[in-house]
């Protein structure tokens, strides 16, 4: 809400020193969010005067049309003669009244007006647009032109009030009340301690049977209607400067007379308006909600299929309204030559917040008044402000009232609610004593009566005080939160972090550690990537969850995995000149459900019960933890110590034995295929999750075809893991091993197995052959040379060390040992042992 | 050499005269003394010191004396061996020493030299951070609490007291989750603040319940310098019996003080949450100028734009309907929260200009914050 101070000024007497920025501190103190002081007219410095045009003389021969004017602007300039203005504009005639801005004189952004040659004559000065005066839009994008009236000569800073301040408000959804000049008035007055004159104070007479005829049929979605008529208004009639300048200045673009007044009435007093043509409107005037099929061509040329929940404005034909949104076309005032309106029926109602919100949420329609009505407008106001727009009409219009007065209202009572004396207290931690609560919410209009436990009747203007909290948030606000002192409860002790959080800050540390550089990446993605990623068609990763509304509609689904915006990250970085690359990220990824629910609405008068939870969690996707790396360039850099050597798959499944080190899981690592990966370069990795083998995700090179299609580094790696099932799986203690000091006995085995068996099911045989006597086993060589070994041979090459807890071992011993794992890998794996 | 005496003959030795042993005495000190290298010190050790020395010869002839003659010859035998055994140790000490400092000048390296093989990974600094506040509040006793990303609505909405038609709701700008068989209506969201969890805190934990919620939040903003659509929050919430707004204020001044050091205080200016009754927008005096570029235009500060506080984000007091819906009894507890984005104060506390530098996982912005903020 954009508050001018010189029409704040209006209801409240401030000191005349007070500046915006002073007000804005007293404002921003009391809760209203006052965001910017706009100066108006900032730089600006006079001679600025009213002239009438008296020659145009149209200059040719020049890419554009150009005019040479003389104009009157009396004694202004000191001779009395004709000024002469060079002039680009065309939207004004010989005898129209502009704003001359004569040379000396400077316009706003330091603009520095002086007599100058141009378009081959001498212009004296400028004929001003509104744009040049910094007076926001009028509607016409071109010169200023005056009424008629308006006197040569005089100063146009003054006439147009060009030099101003307005606050610019952010106000909140509870305070509907402060979207208009007396709800701010109001909070400046309590904050200066200042007196205030309200505008909604007026006489207004009392309802009478002449009225025009309405007939509200739906008294919860409209519990007050106003109606009055005024006749006789001149089609000639415009707004004047005034008015024109105060809706610039809230921010609204003036449109005609009438329209103008019902928006200064709304800005005025907060209450929302609609001035229907009368010569338009059929009969009754009727409130109700919309019927099937009913269509409604709103004022901004919108044809809308109404649904049965909308609340109408009617007349005999049908819908001429959305009652509280936007007025119909079909009755739209209007003031073209052809068709002038010279009588209008004037709404002021009250209409029920939530049916507004949700026909302005159906329609997609927010206007000035229907973010009015959401947030709470006074009902008492409504008569007032019909008073109120009926006086504009007459006084500016020449219009006559009627005598007739409808009104309409529901039967209610004040809202009253009963709190301790000492509720504020309590929550604020502070003892302000009852006199105190007292005096602050009499300050802020409410009736207050009782001793230790208040009745508290709320004004009409305040809808937001409903509960005993609310009321002490006023008291504790206007005694000011910068008095709050400051205490430190004592909390319950914690537990510190859990088990899983511990691990999520682990796996963090170990991967950067180890040279990885964490990323977060957006979780949207396109499912055209499914298949940039080689996905097969019934791949579970491709059922996702979707977005109504994404930001982009090319990725409208949430990530099923973390791929897509980690390589992203390192194409970015790749193209950045970034080559050697290895980065990480964890994060969610999302499942839907085999069975997929709607999460219903639960009550918020009760706890849901454990049924209620179970279903709404039930409904909500599944969201694994995911942790993810990838590779590129080189894993070691080149340098004086010699050869770099390049990431590869290696790197990346290592990676997940690093994750899995700190879960504390053995991570079961085997040749697999799978998608994006290449499928000679890819590790299947599982674990153990109560007793159960679950494969958790995969790691090694990318698949070429994958690398292309992302555009991607050649030889990229990548590695992606369930972390929360790798969690699963880990142990929670670690039992510490039993250390021998006897002396070890080392046996080195070298066997030769077909080039397709795993090193994993050699060393496992090994491990299992040579017993409880084996302390570690250590691969140390692989070798494949088809001339020794033979074609499709390759040769491992071992470490085992031997050691007992209680006594040297012998050399026989170690060597059955090895015999025995020699043995076994050759029984399993077909190892020959070579000599 | 003579061949050890058989027979009792007193005959006197020829090698174990006096003066012949001071002479291979003397040689072999000389000999040391005159060698220049280790290897010419081995040689002249083997030839003097070695079994066929002429000592070590001589030493052998006085098993051949006469008895009353042996304890003299032996005497006169040891001390030369002793004082040649002792100044070859003295030697070789000597040229080991001059090897060493040659040797180890000559081993000299240039420890200038880079050794980047495996340039330093980095956690990113948004974790980091996370993690550095999430330590403030743990040590004081608070458990961190977790919560779905994808949000049932009663969660991130109903029960925080935003009902389907309050305002604030239209204005969460909330990334809406497609329900079954794509139609737009599934009751779940992104969650537009980490607010649901504590929603989740309360039914699920006993009472007092004292917990801090980070996580990833989401809304439908356009990512730009000063936006982004998937953001960052640290939200706490305090309900036990008898907390007050002070106890906020204190709360809110410990962790400004444990973040960005002693002095540091904050201030509250009422506004307005659905889920908060009282509300307040949170500052912080600007930990850079503290306060003293205000009304200073010689000394501007660019963290807080000379004003003196830095915008933290909102609290207020647990509004009793939300305690109410969440079973909890409002006569009898009462409860603090606040909120405050992570990517604002990474910002402000390490001079981030550009949120899309937090975004969009650059190796460059991130490693220069390590492991921990």
């Amino acid at each position: 809400m954009r508050i001018p101070l010189s029409w704040l000024r209006e209801y409240v007497d401030l000191p005349a020193t007070e500046t915006g920025r002073d007000v804005q501190a007293r404002l921003v103190a009391a809760g209203l969010e006052v965001e910017t002081v706009e100066q108006l007219g900032d730089g600006l410095k006079g001679p600025l005067v009213v002239g009438q045009v008296l020659t145009i003389e149209e200059l040719e021969g020049f890419k554009k049309p150009i005019r040479f004017c003389t104009v009157d602007v009396g004694a202004a300039n000191g001779s009395g003669d004709p000024q002469e203005i060079v002039c680009g504009a065309r939207n004004f005639a010989v005898g129209d009244k502009v704003v001359v801005v004569l040379p000396g004189a400077e316009l706003p952004g330091g603009f520095a007006i002086s007599a100058r040659k141009t378009y081959g004559r001498t212009s004296h000065g400028m004929i001003c647009s509104s744009d040049e005066l910094g007076m926001g839009d009028d509607g016409t994008k071109g010169i200023i032109v005056l009424p008629p009236e308006t006197e040569v000569g005089k100063d146009a800073i003054e006439l147009l009030e060009l030099v101003d301040e307005v606050l610019d408000i952010a106000v909140t959804a509870n305070r509907g009340d402060c979207l208009s000049l007396r709800g701010v008035a109001r909070e400046t007055a309590i904050a200066y301690g200042l007196p205030l004159r309200d505008p909604a104070l007026l006489d207004v007479p009392g309802p009478n049977a002449h009225g025009y005829p309405v007939r509200v049929s739906d008294p919860i979605g409209c519990d007050r209607f106003t109606a009055r008529t005024v006749t006789g208004l001149s089609p000639e009639a415009r707004s004047p400067i005034w008015l024109r300048r105060r809706l610039q200045k809230v921010g609204m673009r003036p449109i005609s007379l009438a329209v103008d007044i019902t928006n200064y009435v709304m800005m005025e007093l907060g209450q929302p308006l609609h001035a229907y043509d009368r010569s338009l409107v059929q009969g009754t005037v009727g409130v109700r909600r919309a019927t099937e099929g009913e269509k409604l061509t709103t004022l901004d040329g919108v044809e809308r299929a109404l649904h049965t929940e909308d609340l109408v404005i009617t007349d005999e034909r049908g819908p001429i309204g959305l009652a509280g949104i936007m007025g119909g076309a079909d009755t739209e005032i209007a003031d073209d030559a052809g068709r002038a309106t010279t009588g209008v029926v004037i709404e002021a109602a009250h209409f029920d917040a939530v049916s507004v919100a949700r026909s302005a949420r159906r329609h997609k329609l927010s206007s000035e008044a229907s973010r009015r009505f959401e947030r709470g407008v006074d009902p008492q106001a409504a008569a007032a402000a019909a008073q109120r727009t009926v006086d504009l009409l007459v006084l500016l219009a020449g219009g006559t009232a009627e005598a007739g007065v409808t009104e309409i209202s529901a039967p209610s009572a004040p809202h009253t609610i009963s709190v301790p004396a000492d509720h504020p207290d309590k929550v604020a931690g502070v003892t302000y004593g009852r006199e105190t609560v007292v005096r602050r919410l009499q300050q802020i209009g409410c009736d207050v009566y009782g001793q230790d436990e208040l009745i508290v009747t709320v004004p009409s203007w305040r809808p937001d005080l409903a509960e005993a909290n609310d009321l002490a948030e006023e008291v504790i606000r206007l005694e000011g939160y910068e008095n709050l002192p400051s205490t430190l409860p004592r909390p319950r002790s914690g537990h510190g972090l859990t088990a899983r959080q511990r691990l999520h800050r682990r796996v963090g540390r170990a991967l950067a550690g180890a040279g990885y550089v964490e990323a977060l990446s957006y979780p949207f993605l396109g499912e055209q990537v499914f298949d940039q990623l080689l996905l097969a068609d019934d791949d579970p990763a491709r059922r996702v969850v979707r977005l109504v509304n994404p930001l982009n509609d090319e990725e409208p689904a949430l990530r099923t995995t973390m791929l897509p915006g980690l390589l992203a990250a390192l194409r970015r970085n790749d193209g950045r000149g970034s080559h050697d690359l290895a980065l990480f990220e964890t994060g969610l990824v999302f499942h839907p459900r085999a069975e997929r629910t709607v999460a219903a609405a639960l009550p918020v008068d009760r706890r849901p019960t454990a049924e209620e939870i179970a279903a709404l969690d039930a409904a909500l996707p599944d969201q694994p933890r995911h942790v993810a790396v990838v590779l590129a360039g080189a894993r070691e850099q080149a340098g004086w110590w010699g050869k770099g050597r390049p990431a590869d798959w290696a790197d990346a499944i290592e990676a997940a034995r690093t994750v899995a080190r700190e879960a504390g899981a053995e991570l079961i690592v085997r040749g697999g295929q799978y998608g994006p990966w290449h499928p000679g370069r890819t590790a299947e990795l599982a674990v153990v999750v109560d007793g159960a083998e679950r494969v958790v995700g995969h790691a090694g090179e990318l698949h070429p075809r994958v690398l292309k299609a992302l555009g991607l580094p050649d030889r990229t790696c990548a590695m992606e893991i369930d972390l929360d099932l790798v969690a699963a799986a880990g142990e929670d203690t670690v039992r510490a091993p039993r250390i021998s000091t006897f002396p070890m006995a080392t046996q080195d085995v070298a066997l030769v197995v077909d080039a397709a068996v795993p090193h994993a099911d050699v060393e496992a045989a090994l491990r299992e052959g040579a017993g409880e006597l084996l302390e570690s086993i250590r691969l140390f060589d692989v070798y494949e040379n088809g001339a020794q070994l033979g074609e499709g041979k390759k040769s491992l090459a071992y470490a085992l060390r031997f050691r007992a807890a209680d006594r040297t071992l012998t050399v026989d011993e170690a060597s059955a040992a090895r015999d025995a794992a020699v043995a076994l890998a050759a029984e399993r794996a077909g190892a020959v042992l070579r000599s | 050499m003579s061949a050890p005496n058989k027979s009792y003959d007193p005959v006197e030795v020829e090698a174990l005269k006096p003066q012949e042993i001071e002479r291979m005495r003397d040689e072999a000190l000389a000999a040391f003394a005159a060698a220049p290298s280790l290897d010419a010190l081995q040689e002249a050790k083997t030839a003097h010191t070695g079994g066929t020395s002429p000592l070590a010869l001589a030493n052998r002839e006085i098993g051949a004396l006469p008895p009353q003659a042996k304890a003299a010859a032996g005497k006169l035998v040891g001390q030369a061996r002793g004082a040649v055994n002792k100044a070859l140790a003295g030697r070789q000490a000597e040229l080991e020493a001059e090897r060493d400092a040659r040797v180890l000048v000559e081993e000299a390296v240039d420890v200038t030299l880079p050794h980047d093989r495996v340039p330093a990974g980095a956690r990113h600094p948004l974790t980091t951070l996370s993690d550095r506040i999430e330590d403030v509040f743990v040590a004081m006793g608070y458990e961190v609490a977790e919560g779905p990303q994808a949000e049932a609505e009663w969660f991130n909405f109903d029960a925080l007291n935003i009902g389907p038609d309050h305002p604030a709701r239209g204005e969460a700008d909330t990334f809406f989750v497609e329900g079954p068989d794509g139609s737009a209506d599934s009751g779940v969201v992104l969650r537009t603040h980490t607010s649901p969890v504590q929603i989740r805190s309360l039914l699920e934990r006993e009472l007092p319940v004292y917990v801090i919620c980070p996580g990833r939040v989401y809304r439908t903003d356009e990512l730009d310098a000063t936006h982004t659509p998937v953001f960052h929050q640290v939200e706490l919430l305090a309900v036990d019996e008898g907390l007050t707004m002070a106890d906020l204020k204190g709360t809110l001044d410990h962790m400004v003080q444990s973040l960005f050091g002693a002095g540091m205080k904050t201030r509250l200016r009422p506004n307005f949450f659905p889920f908060t009754e009282p509300s307040a927008e949170m500052d912080m005096v600007c930990y850079v100028c503290r306060g003293e570029s205000v009304g200073n235009p010689d000394r501007p500060c660019r963290t807080c734009s000379s004003e003196g506080w830095i915008e933290l984000g909102g609290c207020g007091m647990v509004n009793p309907k939300v305690l109410a819906a969440c079973g909890v009894d409002p006569e009898k507890y009462s409860g603090f929260a606040f909120g405050f984005g992570i990517e604002r104060m990474l910002m402000f506390r390490h001079n981030v200009e550009d949120m899309r530098d937090m975004v969009e996982g650059d190796v460059r912005f991130t490693r220069p914050f390590g492991m921990e903020i």
